[in-house]
């Protein structure tokens, strides 16, 4: 057994999500995921249980194991009780560890997520906070938005919520004592190494690509390169 | 016939929920996106029902997003829920509802593993008592907030104003309810009716008058995909999930859609706004969207509660149009308006998505 497979096994995720995979392609058809990409739950979970290193490190510097939804699908269908979505989280978890996900496109996105959700987490005790879901980034939430977000204060007074505000409530301020609870939490379980760790891979790629940090985090956040989707030619 | 067997096959998979005593745990999405519908959840849960629902001011994210995100490590997701645990060991309470499938899904995962494996379960409650010297206990009972308001749908229906039903024509409103895929499909004996016929939705909407379509993508993803939304160029994936859906639902011509999770709504909100500037497509009737609700939204229409305290304008898609066929009144000019009617302007128009 080789060290990659290994490192895997040690993760609940694979202890849980891996026992014999018979390669019936089940987790495939009902995913969306291998809908839109290409891409193909049944594989990854076979080249996990053959145990190859070769084909292990591949898999984790491609974008392949990024294009999951992590809708959990495939769990509820397994027919030998397999969770192909746990295997991937715990494949994507190494190679954010190993620094492999700056490897492709599809990985260095790793970048602008930390970024944004351990940042909402630390500064507010939100995955999602108004003040970081910008319109800009998201036209797609539409004029209603726009005006929302230029209006916060009177749409969320209007609507009896506490933004910002002391005591409990709709957008509640967290109080710093909590926040200094995640703080640790985060130092103590390995996720402040992990947001160090997701840094320093991608500064070193940005350097490679000759490229500033906050303009790396920007290409990240927004690149699509063509070969993702099933629909190309 | 089919239908009774369905029927029969939903009662073997209820489950028994406790009726009151609740620490209540918010959701990140919802409070940005719906922050009425928590409102009413309570109001109905506290004021309307009398129940004990309690909110500690300094409970945080469960961390799903960011977990599901890969941006977190396993232990740290379980350390953040293991001090949700802990503030509701200090409170007195036993039974934890959480107001997000994301979490209600996390909370599972999380206690499953414990059970299998419990020194994992003992080195996290380590790391919690090292990082913020709190300890706790395991929940007796998880659930959704949904499955309180499925519950309570009975005595809802009772003191309801308004039902689920077409005034001019009166025949049900035709329904679209979404469960949001990590309700049951993760595990399945956690969701009121399962995997394969969850009834959480359909429970609410036969008590309270509609009828609940039936369409080939029902079960299908609405395209969240955690990652595949939250950055930018992968949103195509979203987009492309659920417009597979309402490209299937659009022959059933449905009046409105009911949803479980809190993201679901925006998605299906959001993506027919895009939809239509696109290609312009509308689903709905006259160049407008097909309404898109949260349980809570709609829970709170039929109790008669004004539909802007509810935070309907929020929304992208028009709701006036279902909200005229339920015959529910509103006033057209305090839509957009702040708090005693303080003129805070307006929205635009979408340039091809009829709004109002
Ligand atoms: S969890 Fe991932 S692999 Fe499984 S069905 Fe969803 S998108 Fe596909
Ligand atoms: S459904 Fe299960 S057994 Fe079949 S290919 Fe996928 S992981 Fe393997």
């Amino acid at each position: 057994m080789g060290k990659l497979y290994d490192e895997l096994i040690k993760d609940y995720r694979v202890k849980e999500g891996l026992k014999t995979c018979i390669n019936c392609g089940t987790c495939t058809a009902i995913c969306p995921a291998a809908e839109f990409y290409r891409y193909d739950p049944r594989k990854i979970v076979d080249t996990v249980q053959s145990k190859d290193e070769a084909e292990i490190e591949k898999l984790l510097k491609s974008d392949v194991i990024w294009y999951c939804g992590e809708c959990m699908s495939c769990v509820t269908r397994c027919p030998r009780k397999n969770a192909p979505g746990l295997v991937i989280m715990a494949l994507r978890n190494l190679s954010a560890k190993l620094g492999y996900f700056t490897c492709s496109e599809k990985g260095r996105q790793l970048l602008p997520l930390t970024r944004i959700l351990t940042g909402n987490i630390l500064n507010y005790g939100y995955c999602v906070y108004p003040d970081t879901f910008k319109w800009e980034d998201h036209v797609e939430s539409g004029p209603v938005w726009k005006w929302h977000t230029e209006h916060l204060k009177d749409n969320f007074e209007r609507l009896g919520a506490n933004f910002k505000g002391e005591g409990p409530g709709v957008l509640r301020k967290i109080p710093q004592e909590s926040l200094d609870e995640l703080k640790s939490i985060f130092d103590v379980t390995g996720g402040t190494e992990r947001i160090e760790a997701v840094e320093k891979y991608s500064e070193q790629k940005a350097g490679e690509l000759g490229m500033d940090i906050d303009e790396y985090c920007r290409m990240t956040f927004e690149k699509i390169s063509p070969g993702h989707f099933n629909s190309e030619e | 016939m089919i239908y009774q067997g369905k029927q029969k096959i939903w009662a073997d998979y209820q489950k028994e929920i406790p009726d009151d005593k609740w620490f209540y745990v918010r959701s990140c999405i919802r409070q940005n996106f719906f922050p009425g519908a928590e409102r009413m959840f309570l109001e109905i849960c506290r004021n309307v029902l009398g129940k004990d629902f309690y909110e500690a001011a300094n409970h945080t994210t469960c961390g799903g997003i960011a977990y599901h995100c890969d941006t977190i490590p396993q232990e740290t997701v379980m350390t953040i829920v293991a001090r949700q645990f802990a503030l509701m060991t200090e409170a007195g309470y036993e039974n934890y509802v959480a107001s997000c499938i994301t979490s209600f899904g996390n909370y599972l995962e999380i206690l499953e593993t414990w059970h299998e494996f419990p020194e994992l379960e003992t080195r996290i409650r380590e790391l919690l008592w090292k990082a913020c010297r709190r300890e706790f206990k395991k929940p007796k009972y998880i659930a959704h907030a949904s499955d309180l308001i499925y519950k309570y749908r009975n005595e809802i229906a009772e003191k309801a104003k308004f039902r689920l039903i077409n005034r001019q024509t009166g025949e049900p409103l035709k329904v679209v309810e979404h469960i949001g895929c990590h309700y049951s499909k993760m595990f399945p004996s956690k969701g009121v009716g399962g995997a394969e016929y969850p009834y959480v939705l359909c429970g609410m909407i036969e008590s309270w008058g509609g009828s609940v379509i039936d369409y080939p993508e029902r079960r299908h993803c609405c395209g969240y995909g955690f990652r595949q939304y939250h950055v930018k160029a992968n949103r195509g994936y979203s987009l492309s999930n659920t417009h597979k859906k309402f490209e299937s639902m659009e022959p059933y011509h449905p009046d409105m859609i009911i949803t479980n999770c809190p993201g679901c709504p925006y998605f299906l909100d959001r993506w027919q706004y895009v939809i239509a500037e696109m290609e312009g497509k509308t689903y709905g009737q006259n160049g407008y969207g097909i309404p898109v609700f949260t349980y809570e939204e709609v829970a709170g229409l039929v109790l008669g509660y004004d539909p802007w305290d509810l935070g309907l304008q929020l929304h992208q898609v028009a709701v006036e149009p279902l909200l005229d066929k339920i015959g529910i009144e509103y006033s057209p000019e305090d839509k957009y308006k702040g708090l005693n009617r303080k003129d805070i302007m307006r929205p635009e128009l979408p340039g091809v998505l009829k709004c109002c």
